[in-house]
């Protein structure tokens, strides 16, 4: 186990390696020279000069590849163009609000959609499993924007329960701050499970079919005690990781709830670096979440052992 | 077993309507969607107007149509240059396998270590946030997918025995490949563009909506939304239907994805 959890934690070092030599060459592609973007029309050949030096931009691309690749090392994602701040602690001060966001609709929507799906797999064709599976790819196609503002005009806009948008600090105002993520987390929740649902139905129904189940039935062991000592154990394993990509799908693509309900989050960041061209920002952001995205997935590994003890042997 | 269930019926239903909204709007629509006409601006939906009217008076049956086309267009072009370029690439590569394969799937897995919409906004970054932008970044964004998926079906299929009977006919590598190899994958390509083509359309809509997709005044659902967002309070109908249209759109795809896959794809029966 000890093995197969170091072999699995140091391969995960070429795929950083590889994800950062990307992005830093991803962004070397914006046609036009950085140091011109950034001075604007109004700079002479002097100034130009004096700030592509400053940048390292009359350096060789391998050195500056090195360099930055070294700050990096160091915790140095280098400075908003746009804002003038390190890149670093603004990335890590709108991702603690994202993560507000996020990590309780995960969690809700696993403790409601697995037992569901789980349900939904043991009533086979029934009134109860093609209710579940139909509001499942209901909700899988109602994208994030809409059903976000749909919540927002009934809930806040006609019944005036919610506040409607907006951001607290729950260190500042706890109650309030909770209120407001009451729509962006309902709204990601209620999309979730709808994926969830048809993955655990899916690999529950799977492990269903397997011989040993037919033979822990023929011993007379009771439904319930089939479904739970013997199925959700062994079905769980996919529906875990799917759980890796919803949450870097939902890091990434956070940026449509943010904008909804006007939540200062990292998905915002990234997009207004994006109109601004904030380069340094749009970098930082992509590194940041693909190395979240990374670590999560190779957490979500180790866990799978957990359920699945037959990858540490292979 | 033949299960040509309600499944196939209501998703096929669904996507024929966009379709053939997307292909009316061509010749007819009940307004011009671009003209402005204050007079008649924030109507709620009327016999005149049948879903209302947005802040600058436009018709809106007039511009869903209108996007409709557009998230067609864009659709089937990003899902037609992921599956050209990732089928180029995954048929190379599982056909050489060696030194090459190994080579194209590093940067290829290094690719798929990018959630899908973080790499499209970091290529779009670099594209610029338009229509061509949004093609050429979720293009290339799904690329590695479909290289993966052909990748996967030619290496199990070059060992068989109709792939070496071809070669033993002492027909060209890249006749065996076209003639008998691709041919062959096509099940898991259809299921799979299927579902890219759901995928494109929600980012793009998601794309739009943030401002970096088509840009106004041409009218994209995603963009609708967007612009619509301001007056929900007066005028709810502006938020309501192109959410709708997104929401059926996909609902259709779903729907439809799935019965193909189980038609076409028996062993991914169940997965989601």
């Amino acid at each position: 186990m000890l093995r197969f959890a170091f072999g699995r934690i140091l391969s995960a070092i070429p795929t950083l390696l590889i994800v950062s030599v990307t992005v830093f060459f991803l962004i070397r592609l914006v046609p036009g020279d950085p140091a011109a973007l950034l001075m604007g029309d109004h700079g002479d050949a002097a100034a130009l000069a004096e700030l592509r030096e400053r940048l390292g931009l009359d350096q060789s691309v391998l050195t500056q590849f090195r360099i930055w690749f070294f700050n990096l090392l160091s915790g140095d994602f280098g400075t908003s163009i746009w804002i003038g701040d390190p890149v670093l602690p603004l990335i890590l001060q709108r991702f603690m609000v994202s993560v507000q966001v996020v990590i309780p609709a995960v969690i809700f929507a696993t403790l409601v959609a697995v037992p569901a799906g789980i349900l939904a797999a043991a009533r086979q064709n029934s009134a109860v499993d093609v209710s579940l599976i139909s509001i499942a790819t209901l909700l899988l196609s109602v994208p994030t924007f809409w059903l976000g503002l749909l919540l927002l005009l009934v809930f806040g806009l006609h019944l005036g329960w919610l506040p409607v948008v907006g951001y607290v600090s729950m260190r500042t105002d706890f109650v309030g701050g909770l209120l407001y993520l009451v729509l962006p987390v309902v709204t990601l929740f209620l999309h979730e499970i709808g994926t969830i649902i048809r993955m655990s139905r899916a690999s529950t129904l799977e492990v269903l079919g397997l011989d040993y189940i037919t033979h822990a039935r023929a011993k007379g062991l009771s439904e319930g005690m089939i479904l739970w000592r013997h199925t959700f154990k062994n079905a769980f394993g996919p529906t875990l990781t799917l759980l890796g990509l919803i949450l870097g799908n939902l890091l990434s693509g956070i940026a449509v709830i943010e904008t909804v309900f006007t939540i200062p989050g990292l998905g915002r960041l990234m997009v207004d670096a994006i109109y601004a061209r904030d380069y340094p920002v749009i970098q930082g952001c992509m590194l940041f979440i693909a190395f979240i995205y990374v670590l999560v997935n190779l957490c979500i590994d180790l866990l799978y052992s957990f359920f699945d003890p037959k990858v540490v042997t292979q | 077993m033949r299960r040509f269930a309600p499944n196939a019926l209501i998703g096929g239903l669904l996507i024929g309507l966009l379709f053939l909204m997307a292909i009316v709007q061509t010749f007819w629509m009940p307004h011009d969607p671009m003209k402005l006409n204050f007079a008649s601006r924030l109507q709620p939906p009327s016999a005149e107007f049948l879903l209302g009217t947005d802040e600058f008076g436009r018709d809106i049956v007039s511009r869903l149509m209108m996007g409709a086309a557009t998230s067609v267009s864009i659709s089937l072009m990003t899902v037609g240059l992921a599956v050209v370029l990732g089928t180029t690439i995954g048929l190379i590569s599982g056909y050489n396998r060696g030194l090459i394969d190994r080579v194209i799937m590093i940067f290829n897995d290094a690719l798929l270590a990018f959630p899908g919409m973080l790499l499209a906004l970091g290529l779009l970054s670099v594209f610029g946030a338009n229509q061509y932008g949004i093609i050429v970044a979720l293009g290339l964004a799904y690329t590695p997918s479909v290289a993966r998926v052909v990748r996967g079906a030619v290496m199990s299929l070059r060992e068989r025995e109709f792939i070496r009977a071809s070669r033993t006919m002492n027909n060209s590598e890249l006749y065996t490949m076209l003639r008998h190899v691709l041919p062959n994958c096509l099940a898991p390509l259809i299921v799979l563009g299927t579902s890219m083509f759901g995928w494109t359309l929600l980012s793009e809509s998601a794309l739009s909506f943030l401002g970096l997709g088509v840009p106004p005044p041409a009218p994209t659902w995603g963009n609708m939304l967007a612009a619509g967002r301001p007056f929900i309070e007066q005028a709810a109908w502006l938020a309501i239907f192109p959410g709708l249209c997104i929401s059926l759109t996909l609902l259709g795809i779903n729907l439809l994805g799935d019965a193909l896959r189980d038609r076409l794809d028996p062993q991914m029966r169940g997965a989601v």
